[in-house]
């Protein structure tokens, strides 16, 4: 596992930055949620009545008044949008960055296959988001013990499962593209990131562009769906999980050959 | 047993050239040079024995395998050193030896403290704030730390200083008398004529000539330098004329007794007769090669 050890390495200063911005940012809006209260009813009629705007974020089918109805979306978009980002940068430039930083030489040339080292690249990528992951549900824990709401733990669980696997197919479908890049490639995976963002955002806006959520992975990560349903969208999940498949297997296909300039 | 085998290699990127047909073979055991200019294609070759590319056309072999069906197992046997050696952002160099003895799972660390010592290198600095020069020696050692049976060097000496290309032959010589094959490429044909036995010259993607370092040397041509006349004997068989002010001197493929015969009754005050070096030589048969493409 010396790839596997060497990526949590050279990871390790990105990891915890984003991390604690992710934490910190969490933490920040559930702690400021009790002072908000008592103006979250007034402020659901507000956007209940805001039209689109509320409805390209789900805003028109959540309840502001209960915690979990803010957490939905407040709190889904600092962890979705941001730990999305940090996916999207770390499938990237897993391995794009090798040869743009012209380290393939030094790497392809030890006795290592290129299936293990993408192997273990990307378990270090899911390990790196599974770390940032359970950071973000014990600094929620914690800050829903400091603030004294009782959430549905059920809810809760579906949200933070349904972020984690939003993260991952994002990596993997960036991990995918990294084996055909050469070159620069951060800006490819955060503008891929933010596409699928704002294809979420068109899909809430039009029932005629709702086939977009199965293109999305934003689309099963849907707050106000999950909260509403008890349960996130097996549709929208099984065709992520079957992109992200494709993804990682057109990965190992194109690097097992690929000439390494 | 052969280290190297090429059969009529070929590496194209859509039309533009790598290789167009590159054979050779190196005995296990030999110091073996690979001399052409920049851009001749001894880096793509490289890189196809390495399994980095894949070849269009042809057959490549080390140790009597072929390269791409068993890269994994071949690549423990290599000592590989880039033209441009380059590491990992952050990491220090004592880390990025330890790094590339863990990657060939192996415990290098008393080899690499000698090699360290030998070529000065200091392994508490980061690899950022590294020379070319020191980057190329942290290099050295990555390639020779696990002591490989071939080593495999892309011009290893570029930006290395005299004494540290001197202490870096040195330590090839010592690990070719071991038994490793050494394969080296370079532009600088001193240090080819000096530690390599064989060699073969690339150009354009063509190997010109492989032979000894010896025989390459003996074209049969004279380099004949005169002092006290500043024009050239007029002779048929002369060739590389170049006149210095109290000089002469050309390459000279004729009959002795021709040259003594026309050399005689000029006001000659000096004469020097010696082998070319291997410049020349190189120089020579990238001519002779010209001359068969103008007649073809």
């Amino acid at each position: 596992m010396t790839i596997f050890k060497h990526e949590l390495r050279q990871g390790r200063t990105g990891l915890l930055i984003w991390t604690a911005a992710i934490a910190f940012m969490l933490g920040v809006c559930i702690l400021i949620y009790p002072e908000m209260g008592s103006q979250m009813e007034e402020m659901s009629a507000m956007f209940a009545d805001m039209g689109s705007f509320s409805q390209a974020f789900g805003m028109d089918r959540i309840n502001f008044g209960a915690f979990i109805g803010f957490f939905g979306v407040e709190c889904g978009n600092i962890l979705g949008l941001g730990g999305a980002f940090f996916a999207a940068l770390l499938g990237i430039s897993s391995l794009a960055k090798e040869e743009k930083e012209h380290t393939a030489d030094f790497l392809l040339s030890h006795p290592i296959s290129r299936s293990k080292i993408l192997g273990e690249k990307f378990l270090a990528i899911v390990l790196q988001i599974g770390i940032l992951n359970a950071a973000a549900v014990g600094v929620t824990a914690l800050s829903v013990l400091l603030i004294g709401e009782e959430v549905s733990l059920k809810t809760l669980a579906l949200l933070f499962t349904a972020y984690f696997l939003m993260q991952l197919e994002v990596a993997c479908i960036t991990f995918g593209l990294s084996a055909f890049l050469r070159r620069g490639s951060l800006g490819i995976g955060l503008g891929l990131a933010a596409v699928f963002y704002f294809l979420n955002i068109i899909a809430n806006l039009s029932e005629d562009a709702e086939f977009l959520k199965y293109i999305t992975p934003f689309g099963y990560t849907e707050g106000a769906d999950i909260i509403a349903d008890g349960a996130v969208n097996a549709g929208y999940l099984g065709v992520g999980i079957f992109l992200a498949a494709a993804s990682v297997t057109l990965a190992f296909r194109k690097y097992h050959t690929k000439d390494i300039a | 047993m052969k280290a190297i085998e090429i059969h009529h290699l070929k590496k194209y990127y859509g039309k533009a050239r790598g290789i167009a047909d590159v054979t050779l073979s190196v005995e296990e055991g030999d110091f073996f040079g690979f001399i052409g200019p920049n851009g001749a294609g001894k880096s793509t070759t490289i890189r196809i024995l390495l399994g980095l590319i894949t070849a269009t056309g042809g057959r490549a072999e080390i140790f009597g395998q072929e390269i791409q069906k068993n890269k994994t197992s071949l690549l423990g046997e290599i000592g590989y050193l880039p033209s441009e050696a380059m590491f990992y952002h952050g990491m220090r160099v004592r880390d990025v030896l330890r790094l590339s003895a863990d990657l060939h799972k192996k415990d290098c660390r008393e080899e690499a403290e000698e090699l360290c010592r030998r070529l000065e290198l200091d392994t508490s600095r980061k690899v950022e704030e590294l020379s070319l020069g020191n980057r190329k020696k942290v290099g050295i050692v990555c390639a020779m730390q696990h002591k490989p049976r071939l080593y495999i060097l892309d011009e290893p000496t570029s930006g290395l200083d005299p004494l540290m290309q001197r202490e870096f032959y040195s330590l090839l010589q010592e690990r070719n008398r071991e038994g490793a094959t050494v394969f080296l490429s370079s532009h600088v044909l001193s240090e080819v004529q000096r530690y390599c036995r064989h060699a073969a010259v690339i150009r354009e993607g063509r190997i010109l000539v492989t032979d000894n370092v010896e025989k390459l040397g003996h074209t049969g041509a004279k380099r004949v330098t005169l002092r006290g006349v500043s024009q050239a004997p007029a002779l048929s068989n002369i060739k590389d004329v170049e006149c210095l002010p109290d000089a002469v001197s050309f390459l000279y493929s004729g009959e002795a007794r021709t040259l003594l015969n026309a050399l005689a009754p000029l006001p000659i005050t000096d004469l020097t007769v010696a082998e070319p070096d291997l410049e020349e030589v190189f120089l020579h048969y990238y001519r002779e090669e010209e001359k068969d493409n103008d007649h073809i």
